[in-house]
């Protein structure tokens, strides 16, 4: 009992990073009708900032966790207004060779920069050690992950279904076209949603910073499940990709528990059958727009 | 309100629009008629800015919006009501009518709209796509009035509903005609059509091939029933 809740905070945390980052995926695909690529490397220099930062200017955790956002968001709109939205009018396979082409780009740089092997990350001192829960020992860093995801992920709810701009967003998600008869300006928010998006990537990569190798490549991975989440969750949906997230963690800890060398195909048998039963992903709309 | 000159529309190298003239006065309803894929929600897209491929002009309130994005239309006093209703599942009924922004002083209050259409009011929390076809037709109507449009471009407002639901709409267009906005209706139905219609042209391949006043409906509607082929 007490090993399956280890596990089971285990892959809730892993999962926040899925949730967190295919949120942003979500948010960008849905407004823009792009499939950014890139993603995985927007995760992987988020956790590198906050490495570099660390080293650099001994910031904090908790710093980072407020200052890489915000540089991501500027970075997001540069790469945008620079690379994506030349090519947003036309097929959308170019900016996929676009942000997998990017994805390459950066990976290679941080390479250069900062080598191969990890960085290192130490944590704030009231998130290390491990925190007794009635008789359940859990290590308090992954708790924190999990309460932290959960408190943005809210938060993003929120600020979809509960402001204005969350309104706009969805009737630009839903019918792009209609939006614009009826007088919404939807190309104003394709920069900073996309901002937006990276920024979420980068908190993700932030989190699991102390929680994995910081290394150039450690995007790579990540962005291949990325994408099982997103499918898993119906491309274009906020809720689903925040739910398939924190799914797929829980298979991925569960996985490697007790199947280790099925781990990670697991994932991708759960994404078939859910194909297999409900093509458009769990919270996908039947008619796939893009 | 609107005047459209030798109007030409694209698809590709398919050209859908051959110099299409019509206009729209200030409180006059016209209607828009002709078979299907004769042109007319090509000839509506084109008026709100949402098929660009296109040649010659198209006036709206004295200006030159030929090349003006939809948005910028729209915020000029355009309303749209689409042919599919456009109703967005995603939002609520009330955030459906309070996604356009409002554009002109004429533009009615949520209270208004709710008076008007009371079912709107019953069910404003509900998702949008909830509800029965002709409360959607509603909401799309009174979505493009709450913005203060001066002109409002319905395509197939009657389209699939009961003859009760139809009526309604009727008193609705009626209703926007006396405050003085124009309207610029597509209808297979004439005969819903001559009820609230000033004037009517008929489209075909493209072209303007007819255009007959209200009063002339009486003895030319055998023309017009003819050209549909009904």
């Amino acid at each position: 009992m007490n090993a399956v809740l280890q596990y089971a905070v285990q892959g809730l945390a892993a999962g926040s990073f899925y949730a967190l980052a295919a949120l942003g995926l979500a948010i960008i695909f849905g407004v823009l009708g792009v499939v950014n690529f890139a993603h995985g490397a927007f995760y992987m220099l988020g956790a590198v900032a906050a490495a570099v930062l660390l080293d650099l200017l001994d910031l904090s955790l908790w710093w980072s966790l407020l200052v890489v956002p915000v540089l991501m968001f500027g970075f997001g709109v540069l790469v945008e207004r620079l690379l994506v939205q030349w090519l947003i009018r036309l097929d959308p396979l170019y900016n996929f060779l676009l942000t997998f082409g990017l994805t390459l780009v950066l990976v290679e740089l941080v390479k250069q920069q900062y080598g191969v092997s990890g960085l290192p990350y130490r944590l704030p001192g009231p998130l290390r050690g491990r925190v007794d829960l009635a008789g359940v020992v859990l290590p308090r860093y992954q708790l924190f992950v999990l309460l932290f995801s959960v408190g943005i992920c809210a938060l993003v709810w929120l600020l979809m279904t509960r402001t204005r701009i969350g309104m706009i967003v969805r009737a630009s998600t839903e019918k792009p076209e209609l939006a614009r008869a009826l007088g919404i300006n939807v190309g104003r928010w394709v920069t900073p949603v996309f901002g937006f998006g990276v920024a979420l990537a980068g908190l993700a990569g932030v989190l699991a910073a102390p929680f994995r190798a910081i290394t150039a490549e450690m995007g790579n991975n990540f962005a291949i499940i990325l994408f099982a989440v997103v499918v898993i969750g119906g491309l274009g949906s906020i809720v689903g990709a925040v739910i398939a997230g924190f799914m797929v963690g829980l298979v991925e800890a569960f996985g490697q528990a007790y199947a280790p060398t099925f781990a990670q195909i697991l994932i991708f048998v759960l994404m078939v059958l859910i194909i297999l039963v409900r093509p458009a992903g769990l919270f996908g709309r039947k008619e796939a727009t893009a | 309100m609107l005047e459209v000159t030798g109007l030409k529309a694209w698809y590709g190298q398919a050209q859908a629009l051959h110099g299409v003239d019509i206009r729209v006065g200030v409180g006059e309803v016209v209607a828009l008629a002709g078979r299907n894929g004769a042109g007319k929600t090509t000839l509506v897209r084109c008026v709100m800015g949402l098929h660009r491929q296109v040649d010659g002009a198209v006036r709206f309130l004295g200006r030159d919006v030929t090349h003006t994005p939809a948005h910028q239309r729209a915020r000029a006093g355009m309303g749209w009501v689409q042919d599919d209703r456009g109703i967005y599942s995603s939002l609520s009924v009330e955030e459906n009518l309070l996604l356009p922004p409002k554009v002109s002083d004429r533009a009615w209050t949520l209270e208004r709209v709710y008076e008007a259409f009371p079912v709107l009011a019953e069910r404003r929390r509900a998702s949008g796509t909830t509800l029965s076809g002709g409360e959607q037709q509603m909401l799309a109507i009174a979505r493009a009035l709450r913005t203060g449009a001066r002109l409002l471009l319905m395509d197939e407002p009657s389209e699939g509903l009961a003859p009760v639901i139809v009526a309604r709409i009727g008193a609705i267009i009626r209703e926007i005609k006396a405050t003085g906005a124009g309207v610029l209706l597509i209808e297979q139905n004439v005969k819903f059509a001559a009820t609230v219609a000033d004037r009517h042209y008929l489209i075909s391949q493209g072209r303007i091939v007819n255009a007959i006043d209200n009063s002339e409906f009486g003895s030319r509607e055998g023309e017009l029933l003819k050209h549909l082929g009904i």
